[in-house]
């Protein structure tokens, strides 16, 4: 008998542990009536590496300055291009307990979002006065801006070890059949041509983007995306019978590393060119590796791929009046000359001072250059990094790149890529 | 009488909370993935079209779906296979009375107390290849240091081995453990029986083959169940230690669920992913909850 009452007794616990974290209730912040901001403030990014997360702690610091009494949350998941960090934000606006502020891609990337259900429009604290007529092109969604841009990277970077080149007594190339012909002589060099790490899926996409470009010219290649260049183009063709060219000049090991982990490979002589975003300029100077040069992906002079990080503010956000206080910093003059000479990007508005860039010289000359080249380039928006398409499509993209680099079937894929666009609704 | 009663609405009133949690988040949840699966959520905004079986039509044509069907097909097999006949090997020398029994046992047993986050990143350090500069790494590197150069190979980066070194790392994992529930069995067999054999003048192979090996049969049904809805549905090994791999030859089902599902926002086909997953477990385990209750009854 007593046994038994004991068996009752311990079942009942159980049964009240399960009840009392049922009942928990989701802690809600009470809505912050005065003017000044306080609580907790808590920013979502993929900001986790080197530069990155030393430009968001800049960008923090310029907050906390301002906002003494709010305490920031620095909650970032990590994964290159954000992979696993909008997996989680999903999950979390789906179920009603989003972040107060998100970090998005500039451009179509929003739409997975579902704005008009999920997020504020943020018309009236976006001053287009400051911004690139582009770039506001590429914000606009639905008639609305979503979110408020911080900065603007270039996708199209082919980047080189100086110290290599030298020896292997070659010029940056500019134009793809010097690229090929660098390629070789530095195999025969016995360095390794091209660095590149594929484990996460979008480092090949990444640099396909560039190729497609490259072949297509500006106009052809946005056309790509608005279903007024066909997929089955010839230059379609001509773009993947190069990369899959170039990918024989390729680490071997290339699956088994992130970007950054091959990009180790140029930083200690051993490789030549890293076809990768400017991140990458942050990346160095955070090793401390000043030995490096750069051009434009070859073929793609005078044009920039463009994408820009932006922030977003989330219907039902815990502390919306610290998060609005966030975004004007983030918009601010002040906040993106802070975050952007240590993130390696240049400010996605006009006005920021160049000294400020000066204050960080490892990447000081790397921004300087492409600051003057995105007043000049013909901005064209990056696939894989959101401004160019829908996110369902981009991730379609992704895997059909991924899939060529080990099957190296040129028609089939031209075939799978032409899908997608149908997939999308674009092409007919 | 009363007693009894009072004893049964206990029960149920103890029950009865278990019950309606698993009802809701496991069976309600369940079918809110089954209906998902015929409908046309492709954004994060949920949308309730039906389109039939259109969601499972797409992944049957997307390539990338069939090589992980392919992956998981071999990943069972061979994982299932290794695993239990090194796990049986493992078990039987332990069990040969040898000094410092339970140090061994430990030894091996040991793995499981990791999680696959842990073992897919030590054994991603371990197999990394290397390359032409940096000359071998990790495992390729003792190969060539003992002079079996020649067996360095480029494990999960070489699409030709892809999910294939996956499986060392889950063998590696699960050996120990498939080791105790057969050392369990082995244990549990009673003496007399072994000992009646010998004295009959059955060597020690034919003690094994006759005797200990068929006693351990259920134990073996229990580790292909075990073992089975692990490898069906693997995932965090497989992030971790690798990604999708050289043209996904190290992508499985549940992967691409999650890549489907939150990166690609299609909610839909994620769904259909996880019905089909749900429908190869149970081809695994429903045979084995109906022979077991079968056998229950018999009692």
């Amino acid at each position: 008998m007593v046994k038994k009452h004991w068996y009752i007794v311990v079942a009942l616990m159980v049964v009240a542990s399960i009840l009392m974290a049922a009942c928990q209730a989701t802690p809600t912040a009470a809505p912050a009536t005065s003017e000044k901001p306080s609580g907790k403030l808590e920013i979502f990014s993929w900001w986790t590496a080197g530069g990155e997360a030393e430009g968001l702690n800049a960008i923090m610091a310029v907050y906390k300055g301002l906002y003494p009494d709010v305490e920031i949350v620095n909650a970032t998941v990590a994964g290159g291009a954000g992979t696993n960090a909008k997996a989680v934000l999903a999950t979390r606006l789906q179920g009603g307990n989003p972040p107060d502020s998100f970090q998005v891609h500039a451009g179509l990337e929003v739409e997975k979002y579902s704005p008009s259900q999920y997020l504020v429009p943020l018309d009236d604290m976006l001053d287009p006065a400051v911004y690139p007529a582009d770039l506001l092109a590429m914000l606009k969604y639905e008639d609305h801006y979503w979110s408020i841009p911080v900065n603007i990277h270039r996708s199209n970077v082919l980047w080189y070890n100086k110290t290599v080149l030298k020896d292997a007594g070659i010029e940056a190339p500019q134009t793809m059949d010097e690229f090929m012909a660098a390629l070789e002589t530095l195999k025969g060099k016995g360095y390794i041509p091209i660095t590149m790490g594929t484990k996460e899926g979008w480092e090949g996409a990444h640099v396909f983007e560039g190729f497609l470009l490259s072949f297509l010219g500006p106009d052809d290649y946005i056309g790509l995306w608005k279903g007024t260049t066909a997929w089955s183009d010839p230059r379609v063709t001509s773009a993947l019978e190069a990369f899959k060219k170039m990918m024989t000049y390729v680490n071997t090991d290339n699956a088994a590393l992130t970007w950054d982990g091959a990009a180790q490979y140029l930083t200690t002589n051993k490789a030549a060119f890293l076809i990768m975003g400017d991140w990458a300029a942050g990346w160095f100077a955070s090793q401390n590796f000043t030995d490096f040069g750069w051009a434009a992906t070859p073929g793609t002079g005078g044009q920039f791929v463009a994408l820009s990080d932006s922030f977003a503010l989330p219907k039902g956000a815990p502390n919306e009046t610290a998060a609005k206080a966030w975004l004007q910093v983030a918009g601010s003059k002040a906040g993106q000359e802070a975050f952007n000479p240590k993130k390696g990007s240049i400010c996605a508005r006009t006005d920021c001072d160049d000294a400020a860039f000066q204050a960080v010289p490892a990447t000081y000359d790397y921004l300087h250059a492409t600051a003057a080249e995105w007043k000049t380039d013909r901005i064209v928006p990056s696939i894989v990094h959101g401004a160019a398409t829908i996110e369902s499509w981009a991730t379609a993209f992704k895997d059909t790149i991924s899939l060529f680099v080990s099957s190296g079937d040129v028609a089939k894929t031209q075939t799978s890529l032409g899908q997608l666009c149908v997939d999308a609704g674009v092409c007919k | 009488m009363h007693l009894n009663q009072k004893y049964r609405l206990y029960s149920i009133l103890l029950i009865a909370p278990s019950v309606l949690a698993i009802l809701v988040f496991v069976y309600g949840f369940i079918a809110f993935t089954g209906v998902a699966s015929f409908i046309n959520w492709t954004k994060m905004k949920i949308d309730f079209t039906f389109v039939g079986f259109n969601n499972y039509i797409r992944l049957f044509q997307t390539e990338r779906f069939l090589i992980d069907l392919r992956n998981t097909l071999t990943f069972t097999v061979l994982f299932l296979l290794i695993t239990i006949v090194i796990g049986l090997l493992l078990a039987i020398l332990v069990d040969q009375n040898i000094k410092g029994e339970s140090l061994f046992r430990n030894i091996f047993l040991f793995p499981m107390a990791f999680s696959f986050i842990v073992t897919g990143v030590v054994w991603r350090w371990l197999l990394a290849p290397g390359n032409e500069i940096t000359g071998a790494l990790g495992v390729n590197l003792i190969f060539e240091k003992i002079g079996l150069g020649f067996l360095a190979n480029g494990w999960y980066t070489d699409p030709r081995i892809g999910i294939r070194a996956v499986v060392i790392a889950a063998v590696w994992q699960y050996a120990g453990y498939i080791m105790a529930l057969y050392l369990a069995g082995i244990r549990g067999i009673p003496v007399e029986i072994v000992e009646a054999a010998r004295v009959d003048g059955a060597s020690e192979i034919n003690v094994y083959r006759h005797i200990i090996l068929p006693l351990v049969r259920p134990i073996t049904l229990s580790a292909v169940i075990i073992l089975g809805h692990i490898s069906l549905k693997i995932f965090d090994l497989v992030v971790s230690m690798t990604g999708p791999g050289t043209g996904f030859s190290t992508d499985v089902p549940a992967f691409f669920m999650y890549d489907t599902t939150f990166r690609g926002n299609r909610f839909a086909e994620g769904s259909a992913i996880a019905i089909i997953l749900l429908l190869l477990v149970a081809i695994l385990v429903v045979p084995y909850l109906i022979n077991s209750s079968k056998v229950e009854v018999e009692r």
